[in-house]
């Protein structure tokens, strides 16, 4: 009779990649609805261009790289950066500003570090940094939300902007971010009562997409997906640094902390870029200190920058200071006084 | 249009010349004062030879070749080292690694030698050859190997007028066993059943 | 219920939650297994040096009677669990991860079960500490909870600190097995009885059992077995894997931590394993050695998952037939947890001292480990490591074997208890990649210190080599002198002295020279030790060590004209050397073919009557061999003197000296002398 010979331990729990890449992409789904409820088909069209782009440029790679094709892309990573950047750029881009970002990601993000697991920088937000350097103006035309039910954009035309180049100027209007930060005669009530769209609390637009988000990341939360340290770390140092400084709701406002915890990429950033487990810090300490640090810097890059959301340049930041982090939160091993850090000495 | 009087030049070299002073002279103390006391060469190169002392590599001995080595021979002559003492060698002197020179010898397992003792005649031949007297034996006495001490460096056999003496491979037991490293997935060729890595026993 | 003295639970971090699958093998009490047809006694079932036979094949054994006694400090002896006989010393298959084979006794039940004469302690009070701690040795007993590490050894390492708390490990934390269980259940009295023992040899301040709280009976049969005991106390821990490790179970109920450099012991806590204190208070009060174990045989190809006490040796097919082993669905095999356990090749590998449990496991059960994905950095590894490692570093390191990266990040500091390789999303053998490693890193540290020693060997030859070279040219200088002043003296005196041939040569060539001379010492001593002892009387045909002679002249013979003509086909056909080297090869068969006939009548002659003298051959030999000796060492010089010429003689005529026909003449002279003195050594 032949007998399996294996390496111990020979059991193993439940969670695996396939299952987390699954996950998370389930769990971006109700952020998807609410950006199509608001901007259109753009946004589902955006989603799909972009998984097709994605998974071609991995499987070009693989080919050249000759690895099997079919064990990688089932591991999802790939959809995983694909739906997060596709989700972080306008809806209704032009189906090119997609295909070089998701093939950036893909290539020069991720596989030309050694595939997954080896990229030290977040691959979509790589790509979506390189869309907002190279293209300004296509990654801030965003459309303006409609009203509640209100399509605003039927799927033709959403087809026919992205692949044809139709012109969408009439539709397309700042964000929120930009307009705070562009207004410097307005108070905020003023602001809010002449540009209906952008008011957070009245449920419109960029705040239902940022709880949809919140929903996401929460069910990632109990699903034991993802750990609660980096999230928190994050929209903690972000609300704190807003508090900070908030100087009221006059003319020079930068905005209350409601606005901000609620506006731009705060939530996808809090739940699914500071949470990706290769480009993080591996701890959970060291993930506090890792998302406290992105909060601070989107801060910073919001009211002081040059760019009106700072989720992805923060990101990139701490990316850099992540084994930097991970070599200051080394924990004791047990029976040893103190942490061993650094190097070993070479003879 | 005299902004850059002579003047101001001068005042600019000096002021250079006094910090190229001042920093050489930290340098120059701290090279002095955190001076690293190396151990010389040669007896780092000698300590990453595996000291067989078989000669294979034309020296009497493991030091002579490591003195060799210090003074520019290639680091590719040693057999019973083989390719990690070459990449060590390469690393220590920061020079490419290279391929075993076959001339001297191919790379083996490492082997212990074996008198077969009802064949010994006694002549202590096998004694005198050996580098690092492992061989136990007296004249017209039987010698036998203390195979701890053995390096496998061959040295014995030849001498032997009677040719009693063979070079096993050391065997495996369950206390030299050694656990192998996963095959990865990521280097090599893919193996995508699991059972593949162990191979299945019957 | 009474109140449970509450004490503080440290809990240790990381750690997993396993399925238990507990129930399937808690369901009968313990079983006792017939008698198998064999038994099969690994010599090494524990940590350390394997023992050695006592007995020999064929002989008959009682139970219990010693096979195989320890050899050095950590080791353990080895009983016969049966009486019977025992058949071989053999390799045979035994529970290593390896699946090598081991030597072990073979031992053939004759039924009888026929115990030997057992010498138990009547009062063990009474008893000294070194007394019992021998007892325990001369036992065989060792850690029966995995690791096999000689109790004795354990207790006895104790030098400077005093033990002041004993822990005794029942939490037995790994999946599926329940051996320790179903012990502490049935045989608490006994348990209880052995920790006395241990009291009274250790006098612990505390003994601390404790238990995960997923046995609820065993905590309360203890807790009942234990009641008025003086300082005895039932923790409950609660159940996470791998609290059954003991340096967590310590911490788990002392806080207490153990420096990464040291034992338990050294500061003052000893653990041992429920199953192992039974075996002491067998041992003790009844005189037992260990000859069996509580082994769980559970998994779904069993249709009667249970306990049983079976003895060591008993191979497993036998156990797993008793559980009722479904041969169609049996795919994996595991002695063990799933956790830590190894797979096995074969179901004829034995129970040995630490064979816990054994596992029939369905491919639905253990399927085949999915192909591993790349590390995502998750830090899943690292939040499950009991000892806060970083798996995923040393994952890297072990992968690229920087062994100074992997020493660094206190790789040896690793319990191998699977909790990272659990967690790991992509499947990857962390384990595997840190077992390789430090065997690895372990080889090559026995290499370098190898190499280190054979270093020093070698230096310390070479300067025995060049004092003896200096000593001998310091005589040789002295001597020279001594012959130059001689010969002054000598000149001076006498007006024309016959010449002698070895002068007349030394004045022609240096080399020639200093070989005479070099000649004439040996000659001279060889004579001075030779001829005052006494006269060569004429030799004396002693049959027998002629003989000897006679064969090992013929073997160096057939050696050398084995190697001459080995290096004679890497010779040019006619060259010099070639030619030289037939005539060598012709030679040397011919005097091979004297040998030969010379060997040939020397057996065939009558042999030498055994008793025809009272003096033993030893009496008679130095005469002879003396008469030997010196010829022998003549027949060396002289070939010896034949290779020097032979050499010079090359290196004239490479470099086309005008002495090459005195040179060469000089080498025809010797190898005719030589020629001239193995002849008359052949017809002596």
């Amino acid at each position: 009779m032949a007998l399996i010979r294996q390496t111990s331990p020979h059991a193993s729990g439940k969670n695996h990649t396939n299952h987390i890449m699954r996950m998370v992409i389930v769990a971006l789904v109700p952020a998807l609805f609410v950006q199509m409820w608001f901007f259109g088909w753009g946004a589902l069209v955006n989603v799909l261009w972009c998984s097709v782009v994605a998974l071609g440029a991995e499987a070009f790679v693989l080919t050249l790289r000759k690895r099997p094709l079919a064990f990688y892309l089932k591991d999802g990573s790939a959809l995983v950066t694909a739906w997060l950047l596709a989700m972080a750029i306008p809806p209704g881009s032009p189906w090119w500003l997609t295909f070089v970002g998701v093939s950036f990601a893909i290539i020069f993000g991720k596989q030309l570090y050694g595939g997954m697991g080896q990229n030290p920088f977040n691959p979509a937000m790589l790509a979506y940094v390189l869309l907002l350097i190279s293209f300004p103006v296509e990654m801030t035309s965003w459309l303006a939300p409609q009203g509640a039910g209100v399509d605003p954009m039927g799927l033709t035309d959403s087809l026919q902007a992205i692949f044809a180049g139709h012109s969408i100027d009439g539709w397309t209007m700042a964000t929120p971010l930009d307009v705070v930060r562009e207004n410097k005669s307005l108070t905020m009530a003023e602001l809010w009562t002449e540009k209906p769209q952008l008011d957070g609390l009245t449920g419109i637009g960029w705040v239902w997409v940022n709880l949809a988000f919140l929903a996401g990341g929460l069910f990632l939360l109990k699903q034991k997906i993802i750990s609660w340290h980096a999230p928190v770390g994050m929209l903690a140092a972000l609300g704190v640094m807003s508090l900070l400084f908030w100087n009221g709701t006059g003319s020079g406002s930068h905005g209350s902390p409601i606005f901000h915890l609620l506006s731009g990429a705060a939530m996808m950033g809090a739940f699914f870029i500071v949470t990706d487990p290769v480009s993080g810090a591996t701890s959970n300490k060291g993930r506090l200190i890792f998302g406290a640090g992105v909060g601070i810097l989107t801060y910073i890059i919001r009211v002081w920058g040059g760019y009106p959301d700072g989720v992805a340049f923060a990101t990139l930041l701490m990316n850099m200071a992540a084994p930097a982090i991970d070599y200051w939160t080394q924990p004791r091993t047990y029976g040893h006084r103190k942490p061993k850090r650094g190097m070993a000495k070479s003879e | 249009m005299d902004v850059l009087s002579l003047e101001s030049v001068i005042y600019a070299l000096l002021a250079l010349l006094a910090l190229a002073l001042v920093f050489g002279a930290i340098l120059g103390f701290a090279s002095e004062r955190f001076k690293v006391e190396g151990n010389p060469i040669v007896d780092q190169i000698n300590d990453l030879l595996p000291q067989t002392q078989c000669g294979q590599c034309g020296h009497p001995g493991c030091k002579p070749y490591a003195e060799g080595i210090a003074n520019g021979e290639p680091i590719n002559k040693c057999p019973p080292g083989g390719q990690a003492t070459i990449n060590a060698l390469a690393d220590l002197l920061d020079l490419e690694p290279m391929a075993l020179d076959d001339e001297h010898g191919e790379e083996k397992p490492p082997m212990v030698a074996n008198i077969r003792e009802d064949e010994c005649i006694g002549c202590t031949k096998c004694i005198q050859a050996c580098p690092v007297d492992a061989i136990l034996g007296a004249a017209k006495q039987m010698h036998t190997v203390i195979t701890d001490e053995c390096t496998g460096c061959d040295l014995c056999v030849e001498p032997c007028p009677v040719d009693c003496i063979d070079m096993v491979p050391i065997a495996t037991t369950t206390q030299n066993w050694q656990w192998p490293l996963p095959s990865s997935s990521e280097q090599s060729g893919m193996q995508l059943i699991a059972t593949d890595k162990q191979g299945e026993v019957a | 219920m009474s109140a449970i003295p509450l004490r503080t639970i440290h809990d240790f971090p990381g750690g997993v939650h396993p399925q238990e699958n507990k129930e399937q093998s808690t369901r009968t009490p313990i079983a006792i297994p017939p008698l198998p047809a064999r038994l099969v006694l690994p010599l090494n079932q524990h940590s350390g040096a394997p023992a050695q036979p006592v007995v020999s094949a064929g002989e008959h054994v009682l139970k219990g009677q010693l096979l195989a006694k320890a050899t050095g400090f950590v080791s353990a002896p080895v009983h016969a669990p049966t009486s019977g006989t025992i058949s071989s010393l053999e390799m045979h298959p035994v529970p290593h991860w390896s699946g090598l084979e081991e030597s072990c006794l073979i031992l053939l039940p004759d039924g009888k079960d026929e115990w030997c004469s057992l010498s138990p302690i009547e009062d063990y009070r009474t008893a000294e500490r070194e007394e019992l701690v021998e007892r325990i040795h001369d036992a065989g007993i060792v850690g029966l909870g995995g690791a096999g590490f000689p109790a004795a050894v354990k207790m006895s390492s104790r030098k400077a600190s005093k033990i002041h708390t004993l822990v005794v490990n029942g939490a037995e934390c790994e999946p599926y097995i329940t051996a320790d269980d179903m012990l502490m259940r049935e045989r608490a009295a006994q348990l209880v009885s052995g920790i006395e023992i241990l009291q009274h040899m250790l006098a612990p301040e505390q003994v601390l059992i404790g238990i995960e709280d997923n046995k609820p009976e065993a905590i309360a049969t203890m807790e009942k077995a234990c009641a008025g005991k003086a300082g005895i106390e039932v923790c409950t821990v609660p159940t996470k894997y791998p609290s059954g490790d003991a340096q967590r179970l310590i911490w788990l109920l002392t806080g207490k931590e153990v420096p990464n450099d040291s034992r338990s012991v050294d500061i003052g806590i000893l653990c041992y394993n429920v199953g192992t204190i039974v075996a002491v208070h067998d041992a003790i009060v009844h005189g037992k050695p260990l000859i069996s174990r509580i082994t769980t045989l559970t998994g779904s190809a069993l249709s009667r998952p249970g306990n049983v006490e079976a003895l060591i040796g008993t191979p497993a097919e036998h156990l797993l037939v008793f559980a009722g082993i479904d041969n169609d669905t049996f795919h994996t095999l595991i002695q063990g947890g799933p956790m830590m356990g190894h797979t096995l090749d074969t179901t004829a590998v034995p129970v040995i001292k630490t064979s816990n449990c054994f596992i029939a496991g369905t491919a639905q059960e253990f399927p085949a480990a999915p192909p591993a994905q790349a590390c995502i950095r998750c830090g899943l590894c690292a939040d499950a490591c009991p000892i806060e490692l970083l798996p995923q570093q040393l994952h890297w390191y072990a992968k690229s074997q920087n062994h100074d990266q992997l020493q660094h990040h206190n790789l040896f500091d690793c319990i191998e208890c699977g909790a990272c390789a659990y967690v790991c999303p992509s499947a990857i053998p962390l384990v595997q990649y840190y077992r390789a490693a430090k065997d690895e890193i372990r080889t090559h540290k026995a290499r370098t210190e190898k190499s280190e020693r054979s270093r020093v060997r070698f230096e310390q030859r070479q300067a025995r080599l060049e004092a003896a070279a200096a000593e001998k040219e310091a005589r040789r200088k002295a001597n020279a002198e001594k012959a130059r002043k001689l010969k002054e003296a000598k000149a001076a005196a006498a007006t024309a002295p016959e010449k002698s041939e070895a002068k007349a040569e030394a004045e022609a060539d240096p080399i020639q020279a200093a070989i005479q001379r070099a000649k004439a010492k040996k000659a001279a001593r060889a004579a001075g030790t030779d001829s005052p002892a006494k006269p060569a009387k004429p030799a004396r045909p002693q049959l027998s060590p002629k003989q000897k002679e006679l064969k090992i002249q013929l073997s160096m013979a057939k050696a050398q004209l084995k190697k001459s003509e080995r290096a004679l086909p890497q010779m040019e056909e006619g060259s010099p050397e070639a030619n030289k080297l037939k005539d060598d090869i012709a030679l040397v068969q011919k005097q091979l073919e004297q040998l030969q006939t010379e060997f040939d009548a020397a057996s065939s002659a009558p042999a030498e009557a055994p008793a025809a003298t009272e003096k033993p051959v030893k009496a008679k030999k130095p005469a002879l061999s003396d008469d030997e000796k010196k010829r022998k060492i003549e027949l060396a010089m002289k070939k010896a003197a034949l290779k020097k010429a032979e050499r010079a003689l090359a290196v004239a005529e490479e470099a086309g000296s005008d002495q090459v026909d005195t040179l060469r003449q000089a080498r025809d002279e010797k190898r005719q002398a030589l020629a001239d003195a193995e002849n008359t050594g052949v017809q002596a």
